[in-house]
């Protein structure tokens, strides 16, 4: 009786690993080539590259990341994650060091960094809570009235946000006696970020919080009658698109050293949702996508522009321009190309179907 | 000790004496539209009562409302003694109420396994946890048990909008059992079934465990008679005939009306 038990649990726990290999064989090796092109690189970058390449394009795709998690899981899409960045990185400069000190408060990093994400996320409970009230281009127009009206809170407000000027010297903590503003550190930084940020997402999607959301994306009506606060589900999904959203803030704070209103107005607002679109919605990967080709635009199109004997203001109609195109042939972004290209290598170019 | 299993008897009992549905004066309309006037239907715990009437007879809006999908324009709903009108849907689901839907209303873009393991979170904790389910989740295991008990077990990977008609229609029955369901809503569920999957289904609700009561709105006589022990007879948004299903077979004015008026089912 004891031994057939043992053996028929055998069975089962056979049965189930059945076909599933050691996870690090089920790693598919492209993953592995990124991998470790990512973590080489500073062997051969430049600390340009490696800072203002890569660091930027690691923050703005973890805060584009924080809008794939609300657009593609919850069909919210929201413009105000790039204001919900800005309140983590005022947080930290408010409550942390700066040159204003005046104003900031020099408090050390274990209370200014987990307050600043804390003051993010409560921030966009309340701003979630507005919202998901709406639909469709109502929540649009609501968060962006919420990303305009921040914008001009803080630069009209001196007392706490020092308003136009805001505030200068941001720096990160000097822990274990590294200077995380070196390229170097700060690449690795951003890169550990942006792979957190990467994996928490992906590893949501089947999680019951990430599924319950998708659910509610896709048929609200069903959700509430299985038991599901259709509500509650879609304000606590804002409140953690904040945690992702602050840390990409607070980081970008260090990057660029300073957090001011032009951090949080509209255009940079609206500029996460393009590198959201574009990149592709369906997939975190795409936050990344979308932001590596903002990041390259940004920083190489005033040249190739001016080069070509153009004027280099045209630089916002080429992102548009970019932008329309991809969304016209696809509705997935860049990501939603690649896997109708990968799709259609697959298929006979004769009869149309699936090669096997 | 004493105590609260005497508190705990006392509460079966009055449980045992409450209606499981007791719906006074409910009447909703869309603008001019009366789909529901002055329903009053009261059904007791673990009754099987059949629901008939021609088409735009206003079941699925009496459905709606019992289920907080709309509120009622009036009236009152009580649902075990406890009176839900103003309860948003979910609420009353988490009191042990379920429902099918006319038109399956399932997450195509999941696998039937997930479809049916978000019906079973739905009712428990953890609907906002961050962990992934491991494979031995009790959750997970009751999902599996819902899958045989709806014979979809091969399929449980498939997904959804890969799956045939009938089989979303079985999917549809798994998901309103989920978690320990007192009292469920079938709304047509052998419409567009075949007649092996009809005694299936047949099959399913006679097997249901007996102090589970529901409400089945069916057009085929045959099948509402087989499963149901009352009978309900709505016309235009009124309930105009109750009474056992031989009872209801035979009245002379059913026959003309429901008949007369139900031959494009
Ligand atoms: N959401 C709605 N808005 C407006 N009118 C509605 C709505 N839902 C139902 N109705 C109307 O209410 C009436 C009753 O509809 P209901 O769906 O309840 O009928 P039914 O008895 O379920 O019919 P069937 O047998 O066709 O399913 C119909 O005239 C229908 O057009
Ligand atoms: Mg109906």
């Amino acid at each position: 009786m004891a031994m057939s038990d043992f053996q028929s649990s055998i069975d089962a726990s056979i049965a189930r690993n059945r076909g599933r290999r050691p996870w690090i064989e089920r790693v598919p090796p492209a993953y592995w080539v990124l991998a470790i092109l990512l973590l080489v690189m500073p062997g051969f970058a430049s600390n340009f590259v490696l800072y203002q390449i890569f660091g930027w394009t690691f923050i703005l795709g973890i805060i584009a990341s924080s809008l794939m998690f609300l657009a593609g899981y919850g069909g919210m899409v929201s413009l105000a994650q790039m204001t919900f960045a800005g309140v983590a990185g005022y947080m930290v400069a408010i409550f942390g060091d700066s040159a204003i000190d005046t104003i900031s408060q020099g408090w050390p990093w274990y209370i200014t960094i987990p307050l600043a994400l804390l003051v993010a996320v409560l921030f966009a409970t309340i701003v979630g809570w507005l919202a998901v009230r709406t639909a469709g281009i109502y929540t649009i127009m609501i968060t962006l009235a919420v990303a305009a009206a921040f914008f001009y809170f803080a630069r009209q407000n001196y007392e706490v946000f020092n308003g136009f000027t805001g505030f200068q010297s941001v720096s990160p903590p000097q822990l274990f006696g590294v200077d995380w503003q070196d390229a170097v550190p700060f690449y690795y930084l951003t890169l550990f970020w942006a792979v957190a940020a990467y994996f928490s997402v992906l590893y949501l999607s089947r999680a019951p919080f990430g599924l319950a959301l998708q659910g509610v994306r896709d048929n609200p009506r069903r959700m509430g009658a299985l038991g599901y606060n259709v509500t509650a589900h879609r304000v606590a999904a804002y409140s953690f698109s904040a945690i992702l959203a602050g840390i990409g803030g607070i980081l970008l704070a260090w990057q660029s050293g300073q957090i001011s209103p032009g951090t949080v107005s509209i255009q940079p607002s609206i500029d996460i949702l393009v590198i959201a679109v574009v990149g592709g919605i369906r997939h975190p990967i795409g936050a990344f996508i979308g932001a590596f080709l903002y990041v390259l635009l940004k920083t190489f199109a005033v040249d190739v522009l001016i080069s070509l004997g153009l004027d280099g203001d045209r630089f916002n109609l080429l992102i548009g321009m970019g932008f329309l195109l991809v969304v016209f042939f696809s509705p997935d972004g860049l990501l939603g190309l690649w896997e109708k290209a990968k799709d259609r290598s697959r298929r006979d170019p004769l009869t149309g179907r699936p090669r096997e | 000790m004493t105590m609260t299993e005497d508190r705990s008897a006392r509460r079966l009992q009055a449980t045992g004496t409450e209606n499981a549905l007791e719906l006074r004066g409910i009447s909703k309309l869309f603008g001019a539209l009366r789909a529901l006037e002055g329903i009053d239907l009261t059904v007791r715990p673990g009754e099987r009562r059949a629901v008939l009437g021609s088409n735009g007879a206003g079941k699925t809006t009496l459905f709606n409302c019992i289920t907080g999908d709309f509120l009622p324009t009036t009236g009152t709903i009580r649902f075990f003694g406890e009176d839900v009108t103003a309860f948003p849907a979910h609420e009353r689901i988490r009191r042990g109420l379920r429902r099918t839907y006319q038109i399956s209303l399932l997450f195509t873009g999941l696998s039937v396994i997930d479809n049916i393991y978000i019906a079973c979170r739905g009712v428990s904790r953890g609907r906002f946890s961050f962990i992934r389910p491991r494979r031995d989740d009790a959750l997970m295991a009751s999902a599996e048990t819902l899958v045989r008990v709806v014979h979809l077990e091969d399929l449980k990977d498939t997904l959804v909008s890969s799956l045939s008609y009938g089989q979303q229609r079985q999917l549809e029955i798994a998901m309103a059992l989920a978690g320990a369901p007192r009292f469920i809503l079938f709304d047509e569920p052998a419409a567009g079934l075949s007649p092996t999957e009809r005694s299936e289904l047949v099959e399913i609700l006679l097997g249901l465990p007996s102090h589970m009561g529901y409400i089945i709105i069916e057009h085929d006589m045959d099948v509402a008679l087989r499963v149901a022990d009352f009978v309900t007879m709505m016309h235009n948004g009124r309930i105009f005939k109750e009474g056992k299903p031989a009872e209801i077979e035979e009245d002379p004015e059913v026959q003309t009306l429901y008949l007369g008026g139900g031959d494009d089912a």
